[in-house]
């Protein structure tokens, strides 16, 4: 039985940690079938469909689709379910809003988050934040998985000319109504797939001492990220979280300025490959997973890092 | 209105877990034990909501061996008015957890469901979307900001790109978000008047729900160390380290 994929878009292109999805699920069984739930969204169905790793695209294209609801969603995804083994996305906030609607209906225990895929049934998933790593057997007929897109390498985006079926839209919900979305647009590598991840916390002191960050982010073609307390004191949105309940990033080079490091921030970040603590608590925690530590103060180190960065003669972009 | 808010006995947040060393799970015996924390902005905002009028009663619930009892007496020490505790013992699913509370609500009627987003132990992400399926309820989750109308309830979501406002119907399911407010310190006397409040005991098995995990937990291992890493003197020393040791700038 194939597995079915369900893609996040905004019915215009494909958000990039779908391929990350696919890539696992093709891990679990090559016959990944995706279901793109949309409105007007034919580009999004024919980029999937290029995609070597996809077998066949399910396009649902309806106004239904307009806005993403998980109540409209759900009703699409049941209707074919009985066709697959596995129903499978992103432990995103699109999937971990999304998944568990459609396990509790198919009456199935949902897998969230998964970092390894050792068969078909059996996963690896982390609990507390990233302090222990479970090993799971799912026993359930259909298998709701969700996965970590940052520990998965993306599928790649050509190669492929899956056949593209047009399906038919689920029960219309009368639950809940779309309003409106705010989006924090930025010409910055994305958080969740930057190579560089430049981070503030606490001791950045304002909002406005992260222009710190950003030159040292400009500089190194780098996203920005945040800890919790950071984001709690309004000193930066909340798409700039990172830890257990924000994002999980695995950046090549993580630099984390007047961050302490709680347990919980260091679950978002500490599967990164080079990690860089910055700060004056010789005694934080921080400390203790980053690769270089400098124990300094954050005002006098960044620009003096900045500096340092300009005199090099290439930086790796 | 009457609001049920479910809450979670987890490991204190503060506590640097630790793995048993037979693979079979975490050690709890002697550890600081909490209220999972998004599971105190529920409560919170239920109580707030109570005391802008706008609701009469707020309910607190919670699955889980007799000890969860405690969770439950906080949550009525900061304002809830009566309590629930359903008993289980050993590992339960969110997916039994939430056909738990979906019996709850069968009996009680609330016009709104709370809880925290996630549980910070499992870390599963589950039983609030679950229990809005199983209820056929809309289901409003990571919610950063709460507005209660007439019949609906304009709910502010934190999600990857941003925020996203949705408005759902009543009755709904809200799962709250670590900044939809600032959960306040229960004071001495209303912990002294929660010992007076009543929590009816509930056991799992009088509701007619299998709470069997279905997941086998195969086995349960410490995360790979990392490597020490070193601290260096200065700025010059940590550039050139990442240019030509680490090589990753």
């Amino acid at each position: 039985m194939p597995v079915l994929l369900i893609a996040e878009h905004n019915n215009k292109e494909v958000k990039p940690f779908t391929f990350n999805a696919i890539s696992a699920a093709s891990q679990i069984n090559e016959d990944v079938h995706v279901l793109v739930l949309g409105s007007n969204s034919d580009p999004v169905a024919k980029s999937i469909s290029e995609c070597s790793n996809v077998k066949k695209v399910i396009h649902i294209n309806n106004e239904l689709y307009d806005n993403y609801l998980a109540e409209n969603y759900t009703s699409a995804i049941i209707k074919i379910s009985e066709n697959y083994s596995h129903i499978i996305c992103s432990a995103n906030t699109f999937g971990k809003n999304l998944m568990p609607r459609i396990a509790a209906i198919l009456d199935v225990s949902q897998v969230s988050d998964i970092t390894k895929v050792i068969s078909e049934d059996t996963f690896i998933r982390p609990i507390y934040a990233g302090n222990a790593f479970a090993t799971v057997k799912s026993n359930d007929k259909i298998k709701c998985v969700t996965i970590r897109p940052t520990s998965f390498d993306p599928a790649p985006s050509s190669g492929g000319s899956a056949e593209i079926e047009n399906g038919e839209p689920g029960d219309a919900s009368e639950l809940s109504k779309f309003i409106k979305k705010e989006e924090i647009k930025s010409d910055r590598p994305e958080l969740g797939t930057a190579r560089v991840v430049v981070s503030g916390g606490r001791g950045m002191q304002s909002g406005e001492n992260f222009k710190l960050i950003t030159a040292v982010a400009d500089k190194l073609n780098a996203a920005i990220g945040a800890s919790r307390a950071a984001v709690d004191a309004g000193y930066i949105t909340n798409d700039h979280q990172v830890g257990q309940t924000g994002k999980v990033v695995v950046p090549d080079l993580y630099i984390a300025v007047g961050i302490s490091g709680a347990i919980q921030h260091l679950a978002g970040m500490k599967e990164s490959k080079v990690i860089v603590a910055i700060n004056k608590d010789g005694e934080a925690p921080i400390f203790s997973v980053a690769d270089y530590g400098l124990e300094a103060d954050l005002f006098d180190a960044l620009p003096k890092f900045l500096e340092e960065l300009n005199k090099l003669n290439t930086i790796q972009k | 209105m009457k609001i049920l808010v479910a809450v979670k006995r987890v490991i204190d947040y503060n506590v640097q877990i630790r793995v048993k060393e037979d693979g079979t799970g975490i050690v709890t015996d002697n550890v600081k034990m909490s209220t999972n924390p998004p599971d105190d902005n529920a409560i919170e905002e239920a109580v707030k909501i109570k005391e802008s009028g706008k609701a009469t009663e707020v309910v607190a619930v919670s699955v889980g061996e007799e000890k969860a009892q405690e969770t439950v007496r906080k949550a009525l020490a900061v304002g809830a008015d009566r309590g629930i505790l359903v008993k289980v013992e050993g590992i339960i699913e969110p997916l039994a957890v939430s056909k738990i509370l979906q019996k709850i609500v069968d009996k009680e009627k609330p016009d709104l469901v709370f809880m925290g987003k996630q549980a910070i132990d499992d870390d599963c992400n589950q039983t609030g979307q679950m229990l809005a399926a199983l209820l056929n309820w809309p289901q409003a989750t990571f919610a950063s900001k709460i507005e209660v109308k007439d019949k609906t309830l304009e709910v502010t979501r934190e999600v990857d790109e941003g925020l996203e406002t949705i408005e759902v119907n009543l009755p709904a399911i809200v799962t709250c978000d670590l900044r939809l407010n600032e959960p306040r310190y229960a004071s001495l006397p209303n912990i002294m008047k929660a010992k007076k409040k009543p929590i009816e005991q509930i056991n799992a098995s009088d509701l007619g729900i299998d709470t069997k995990p279905r997941i086998e937990q195969i086995k349960v291992e410490e995360p790979p160390k990392r490597k020490a890493g070193i601290k260096v003197a200065s700025v010059e020393e940590l550039v050139q380290k990442l240019k030509n040791e680490a090589k990753v700038i």
